[in-house]
């Protein structure tokens, strides 16, 4: 199902990467977060939503190698980040869509405002479709579910598809398979 | 038809942008729907939606009921619209009380429905649009033409001035660097808007649930940043069923966009925290605006089945030549047509009610199962009977409804028409005909009408008889295809029987909402058909065909006349296309066909043969057995432009459409084009003929009965 979902996620121009560990997407994600260019300047902020992920990992520690990486999610801040970091809670093959409890305004934020919306997932989170996923969630649990499928995009102007039009421009998906989330 | 109406037909298929753009759009669109739909079983998920959303719509009152508990026990404000009016007093009550200044709007076509904007702007309260189509509109004050792309009309040229004027910066064309200003522009907006208003694709009942289907993300950001939520839902988007919203969402974006799935779906059930931590104050204006009404009406019940996509749009062989404003209303196209019809009133729906064809595009792709084509017929039957019909057309249809003197008067203009003929063709043709020339030469009204050449024709004798029905045009303008048949049907044993006192089969007169005649043209038919001792009636006019088959019991029902229906059931059990009555003599022997290199050929599918008939192999599959190789051309199913009378009353669309379909021939390389209806005929080969073409286009029984083993 991960062949299918990448394929599907990587057709509507999503990227996706794989790691076996939480500590091998903790490397991957420094060098990334520095590649791109977050600093602890404005706009070039990066933000992480609270997340299951998170536990255990001294975030002191990780905001201290990463200048720019915040815990903290406001409006301002998100508002003025290059990366907004958030954990999903499934992954659907068929459509290459994440999809995540997104109750709590801080994975709204993180995932809309800025730029590139990194999204974390356990490869265990792959459910074949919008069937199997109406058995894992309820709308009465959770009062905002969202589905995202590849960057914000339009084609509003002559049909010409343009990436990135109020939503991220990116969409970065790392699946961890050492994981439960 | 209203003189404004006609200039802005006119103007709008001379607009090349607007041509260009949906002509592009459409033509890909094809491919990319079914590619999105590969795998998926269409017609059952179709029948899922349209048994959810029917079901919804029929326990309407429950159904809000429902919906008002849960999304209130969520803590929505639920405020049930009876009228435009009403959701719209509502709203902009609310701003005031809330001293909302600005407001940042996600697309909704319910809202465009009741003009909200500009009752905002009345009480000094700035609304922005957010979606990019939306927002170009909005600047160039402008009204949707599309439900999906709204601003599809406009050149990336015209945005840019558009956007120029309101950065105040003289910009570029580059369509990235305007999307760029767009999300500048439009992100500020958004960071400073107390109210935010969206719509809803779905709602769920059982739930109270929302569901909203965007690309941009700015449906994210309207119902993430502001602290007050309106959604301003039609009750046409209720479903029961959590689940139902699986194949709601499984289709609409395949259909829409050729998407598998939009970039969000937000499914919001009651009001979440906003960024300073209070609650979001949440509304959902649930508006009726005639749609309880809609659903009381047997025919337009279905349209409360509709999930807004657009498809039938962008299948339409008309919408793409003309777009979305000469709808002159909110929602355009054939689904705009009718719910003009319906919000607004009837006679709004008058002029644009002509503009369908009567393809059945729109019917094939649409994943609510509504019958537009169907429903726009009954708008036009609704409206003769309100208004009557146009003196012209009377005179017209008194000539048909007398069989005697129609046919006397197609045997005059034979005469009065021999002048002009040249090869064949007619230049100028008499009476309510003398339209139909512009871009297409036309065949001269035979000297001797089949009906007299049939009765020369030596036949065997055989017990196995068929009657055959040759409606007008192989009657009086290619009387050589029927003699065409009556060769093919002697080879395979069957004597042809003529009934002199058969007629127009109705259709003209229907397609114009003239029902009484046609239920007259019917009765007649039914009268002249029946008497004979026939295993079958045979037509190889497929509008003829459907006429018997289907047409004459729907007029009835919908005159609510049951005194031939009985018999109008018979006849239409007897009654056969030509293709697939001779598909079948081949398969069972009793024709014997000798093969010849025939070359190539290209076929072109006649929208009742394939959509309503549906046969589309069984003439393929007997040229092929003649050995001809196909080649397909490129749409071979679209509309040829004719339509019967509608080539008369709308040429100015009608040559576009054949245009095209010629371009569609002449790029196949072939010398041939098969069909198999004398209406399509009459258009593609005269077209070919005006413009001085070479290619051959004949009704397959033509080509067939040259090729019969002795």
């Amino acid at each position: 199902m991960f062949d299918q979902f990448k394929a599907r996620a990587e057709a509507v121009g999503a990227e996706v990467h794989r790691f076996k560990s939480k500590d091998e997407l903790l490397d991957f994600l420094k060098s990334f977060l520095a590649k791109e260019g977050v600093s602890d300047k404005e706009n070039s902020y990066a933000l992480w939503a609270d997340s299951p992920l998170l536990k255990g990992i001294d975030k002191w520690k990780l905001s201290a190698e990463i200048p720019g990486l915040k815990f903290s999610v406001t409006r301002e801040l998100a508002a003025s980040s290059l990366v907004g970091i958030t954990e999903m809670n499934y992954a659907l093959a068929d459509t290459g869509s994440l999809v995540a409890d997104q109750t709590p305004v801080e994975d709204r934020l993180a995932s809309t405002l800025p730029v590139i919306h990194v999204a974390i997932i356990g490869t265990n989170k792959i459910l074949a479709d919008k069937v199997s996923l109406l058995k894992n969630i309820s709308p009465v649990k959770s009062p905002f579910i969202a589905f995202i499928t590849g960057p914000s995009r339009t084609a509003d102007i002559e049909r010409v598809l343009t990436i990135g039009v109020h939503g991220p421009k990116r969409l970065v998906i790392l699946f961890v398979d050492e994981y439960e989330g | 038809m209203e003189k404004k109406f006609k200039e802005s037909i006119v103007n709008a298929v001379n607009n090349s942008v607007l041509t260009g753009a949906l002509g592009k759009f459409s033509e890909a669109y094809r491919v990319n729907r079914a590619k999105a739909y590969e795998g998926i079983d269409f017609e059952k998920l179709r029948n899922t939606i349209a048994e959810r959303k029917a079901y919804a719509a029929s326990h309407l009152e429950d159904m809000i009921a429902l919906f008002t508990k849960n999304a209130t026990a969520r803590g929505v404000k639920v405020f049930r619209a009876n009228s435009a009016q009403e959701a719209v007093d509502y709203i902009v009550n609310l701003a005031i009380e809330k001293n909302v200044k600005r407001i940042v709007k996600s697309k909704s076509m319910a809202s465009e429905e009741i003009h909200l904007n500009k009752y905002l702007n009345e009480k000094g309260i700035a609304v922005n649009e957010t979606d990019l189509g939306e927002w170009i509109i909005q600047l160039a004050g402008q009204r949707p033409s599309h439900m999906v792309m709204p601003a599809i009309h406009m050149t990336k040229e015209q945005v840019s001035e558009l956007f120029s004027k309101e950065v105040n910066e003289r910009l570029s064309n580059d369509i990235p660097k305007l999307v760029e200003v767009a999300r500048r522009e439009l992100r500020e907006k958004f960071l400073a808007a107390d109210m935010g208003i969206s719509g809803a694709n779905i709602a769920v009942a059982e739930t109270g649930s929302i569901v909203l289907v965007t690309n941009e993300g700015n449906a994210r950001m309207t119902t993430i940043l502001p602290k007050i939520h309106v959604a301003l839902v039609g009750i046409e988007k209720f479903v029961e069923k959590f689940e139902d919203i699986v194949p709601i969402l499984t289709a609409l974006p395949r259909s829409a966009t050729a998407q598998l799935l939009t970039s969000y779906v937000s499914i919001i059930t009651g009001p979440t925290q906003n960024t300073d931590g209070t609650m979001k104050d949440m509304h959902i204006v649930l508006m009726d605006n005639h749609r309880t009404e809609m659903v009381k009406d047997p025919k337009f019940f279905q349209a409360m089945q509709c999930i807004r996509c657009g498809s039938c749009l962008n299948v339409c062989p008309i919408f793409r030549l003309v777009g979305g404003h000469v709808f002159g209303s909110t929602y355009t196209g054939g689904i705009g047509t009718i719910l003009t019809a319906w919000f607004e009133e009837l006679k709004k729906s008058e002029d644009i009610q002509g503009l369908c064809i009567q393809c059945g595009n729109c019917k094939e792709v649409c994943p609510g199962k509504l019958d537009i084509p169907d429903m726009i017929m009954e708008l036009r039957r609704r409206l003769v009977v309100e208004k009557g019909q146009s003196l012209t057309q009377k005179a017209i249809f008194s000539v048909v409804n007398n069989r005697r003197m129609f046919h006397a008067m197609l045997r005059a203009a034979s005469i009065t028409g021999k002048p002009f003929t040249s090869e064949g063709y007619i230049r100028h043709l008499p009476l309510f005909l003398s339209d139909l020339t512009e871009g297409r030469s036309l065949p001269s009204i035979a000297a001797v009408p089949f009906r007299d050449r049939i009765k020369k024709i030596k036949q065997i004798k055989s017990k196995e008889k068929v009657a055959f029905y040759s409606g007008c045009l192989i009657d009086f303008a290619y009387p050589e295809m029927g003699e065409a048949l009556v060769k093919i049907m002697n080879k395979a044993g069957y004597e042809v029987v003529y009934p002199d006192e058969q007629t127009c089969c109705g259709a003209p007169a229907r397609y114009n909402g003239a029902y009484e005649v046609a239920a007259n043209n019917a009765v007649d038919n039914i009268k002249a058909l029946l008497k004979e001792d026939v295993q079958y009636v045979i037509s190889a006019c497929p509008t003829c065909t459907v006429a018997l088959k289907d047409e004459f019991i729907s007029t009835f029902e919908s005159l609510g006349k049951s005194e031939y229906m009985d018999e109008a059931k018979r006849l239409s059990e007897m009654t056969m296309d030509f293709s697939q009555f001779t598909k079948k003599l081949i398969d069972e022997g009793r024709l014997k066909i000798k093969k010849i290199d025939g070359g190539t050929f290209t076929y072109h599918d006649s929208c009742h043969l394939k959509r309503t008939l549906k046969a589309s192999q069984e003439p393929r599959e007997i040229l092929k057995a003649c050995g001809y190789e196909l080649n397909e051309m490129f749409e071979c199913d679209m509309c040829c432009g004719m339509g019967g009378s509608y080539s008369i009353k709308l040429p100015e669309i009608s040559r576009p459409i054949l245009e095209r379909k010629l371009a569609n021939i002449r790029n196949t390389g072939t010398k041939l084009v098969a069909m198999d209806c004398p209406g399509c005929v009459l258009q593609i080969r005269g077209g070919l003929d005006k413009a001085g073409d070479k290619i051959k286009a004949m009704h397959t029984v033509e080509i067939l009965a040259q090729m019969l083993e002795d």
